[in-house]
């Protein structure tokens, strides 16, 4: 693989650029693989690269039945925060952080990781005892949060409403070290250090079955043959119900619509994310200039990535309150993706009933932050069978009563 | 946008006037059942991709629960019904099996 440098920008300049290599290989299915990967999105991708780099085990196939990063990888408003109130959730959710701050050098391809600090708004009075709360359970759990009041909130964010009639601003959970990263260049990152590894990345290739034996995992049915491994971890979000009856076993999960949107581009009036939980509605401005706005969750089951016009209706109706100038924008585009919500809103990285075959599911609303700390504990658990990370997010925690109830502590954008 | 018949008051309801009820014809295990029934009956939910028997509220209408048949893979409709049932009556599973033919849910068939 050649690597990505200002000289090499340069050096291609003068001949046209026609010396790039593709920055991942197509590959064809080989009849059997130590690993496989169900699912090329960020958290799939991340796992077989944490395989690779920290267990050196590259025999790895990733099979996905779309295209790269064409699932919620690519449909999200690309937040990265880690300010939970649960002991585990802030643990995996920082060390996704942290290695999102490093993930550029890492892969030597720029995921645009932007720094730029997220505020979660208190807009009722539970909030500010809710959000105080959070804080201080961040200072023990070592994740840099601060509570701040209303008029440091109008410092961040200029163009904000603090006095509206509904939904006044009280104040607000400030991570300096929060922000956005480019989601399509975090797939693409992960997959060019993947194949450069010499792992497969098969796009287009649909898992039809789940073969086992014994009780154990042999291999997998797909739309281009069938394919054999040691061991198979099934990352595909809100399908990840369907993948699940092929092995034989169920998941506490439910698929629903989750929806965004994008305004037109505008001059740079917002450098920081900031997060209205109470209204369901999330904004931040893209390095294109766009307002990227995130809403709430349709109340039904749902696989068809698009969801109900009243929701984003009910965002944008509460996002103009407090963001007056909104209501001028123009909307560009509006999409929707199917996300996989468990009972307490707190993901699943799982051994399963199925010896050798590992689920990593649930991440509900708010997957695309974790994708680093998800793929890192999930590859530790599938190279070693324990990772203290995920020890806490087994699929085994419904029936021992160890919930890890963000549904309560986090809210709902999430 | 979804829009959905309510089999008692017969309004065209769409969905800001529906709420829903998540999955249909649930068995209840309580005390005196397995660990096993119970868990399955408090965290474990169908989530096909496809036929669904779900429960609606009517509730900005006339408040009352009912049940709908849909496709979660294509959004189709198949029909509504009562919530005086534990089982969906033959004419929906008449009307699913038209246009679903084989279709399966939980231990209900076509």
């Amino acid at each position: 693989m050649k690597r990505y440098s200002a000289f090499a920008v340069a050096r291609e300049g003068l001949r046209y650029h026609s010396g790039w290599d593709r920055a991942w290989r197509a590959a064809a299915p080989k009849r059997h693989y130590d690993v496989i990967i169900v699912g090329a999105g960020g958290h799939g991708l991340a796992t077989a690269y944490y395989l690779g780099k920290n267990f050196g085990i590259t025999n790895v196939a990733v099979i996905e039945k779309g295209w790269l990063g064409g699932g919620n990888t690519g449909r999200n408003t690309t937040i990265i925060r880690s300010n939970y109130l649960q002991d585990p959730s802030a643990a995996i959710y920082e060390k996704a952080r942290s290695l999102y701050e490093g993930l550029s050098q890492d892969f030597n391809y720029n995921v645009m990781f932007s720094p730029r600090g997220v505020i979660m708004l208190a807009q009722t009075e539970h909030e500010v005892r809710g959000y105080k709360r959070t804080a201080h359970a961040n200072a023990l759990q070592g994740v840099a949060t601060e509570w701040i009041e209303p008029a440091r909130v109008k410092e961040l964010v200029p163009i904000i409403n603090l006095d509206g009639p509904r939904y006044p601003v009280l104040g607000g959970l400030w991570q300096e070290r929060g922000g956005t990263a480019r989601h399509d260049a975090v797939a693409w990152g992960y997959a060019r250090a993947c194949s450069d590894m010499g792992m497969d990345i098969i796009q287009q290739c649909e898992v039809t079955g789940v073969r086992t034996e014994n009780g154990r995992v042999i291999g997998v049915e797909t739309t281009k043959g069938a394919i054999d491994c040691d061991k198979l971890g099934m990352v595909v979000a809100g399908n990840c119900s369907v993948l699940s009856q092929m092995a034989g076993f169920r998941l506490p999960v439910e698929s629903v619509a989750l929806q965004a949107l994008v305004s037109e581009p505008i001059k740079p009036c917002m450098d920081v994310v900031v997060m209205a939980n109470t209204v369901h509605g999330y904004m931040s401005q893209s390095d294109k200039g766009e307002m990227v706005i995130g809403g709430g969750t349709d109340g039904y089951n749902n696989y068809t990535q698009r969801g109900s016009f009243h929701h984003i209706e009910e965002t944008v109706r509460a996002l103009v309150e407090t963001f007056p100038m909104v209501s001028r924008l123009k909307m560009l585009r509006q999409w929707g993706g199917i996300v996989d919500v468990t009972g307490d809103r707190s993901p699943l990285i799982s051994k399963t009933p199925v010896q050798n075959c590992f689920v990593n599911a649930g991440w509900g609303t708010g997957g695309f932050k974790a994708i680093p700390g998800s793929g890192w504990a999930m590859a530790e658990l599938m190279a070693t069978g324990h990772s203290p990370l995920a020890e806490a997010f087994s699929m085994t925690r419904f029936k021992e009563g160890r919930f890890i109830d963000e549904s309560v502590a986090a809210g709902v954008a999430h | 946008m979804l829009i959905l018949e309510c089999p008692y008051c017969g309004v065209h309801a769409e969905e800001t006037e529906l709420q829903a009820g998540g999955e249909a014809h649930l068995k209840r295990f309580g005390p005196g059942s397995s660990d096993e029934a119970f868990h399955d009956y408090l965290f474990l939910r169908e989530n096909p991709r496809g036929v669904h028997l779900e429960r609606w509220r009517h509730v900005n209408g006339c408040g009352k629960w009912f049940h709908a048949a849909r496709c979660t893979q294509t959004l189709e409709v198949f029909g509504t019904y009562r919530a005086q049932t534990s089982a969906p009556p033959q004419d929906i599973r008449d009307k699913i099996t038209a246009k679903r033919p084989g279709w399966t849910w939980r231990e209900f068939e076509g």
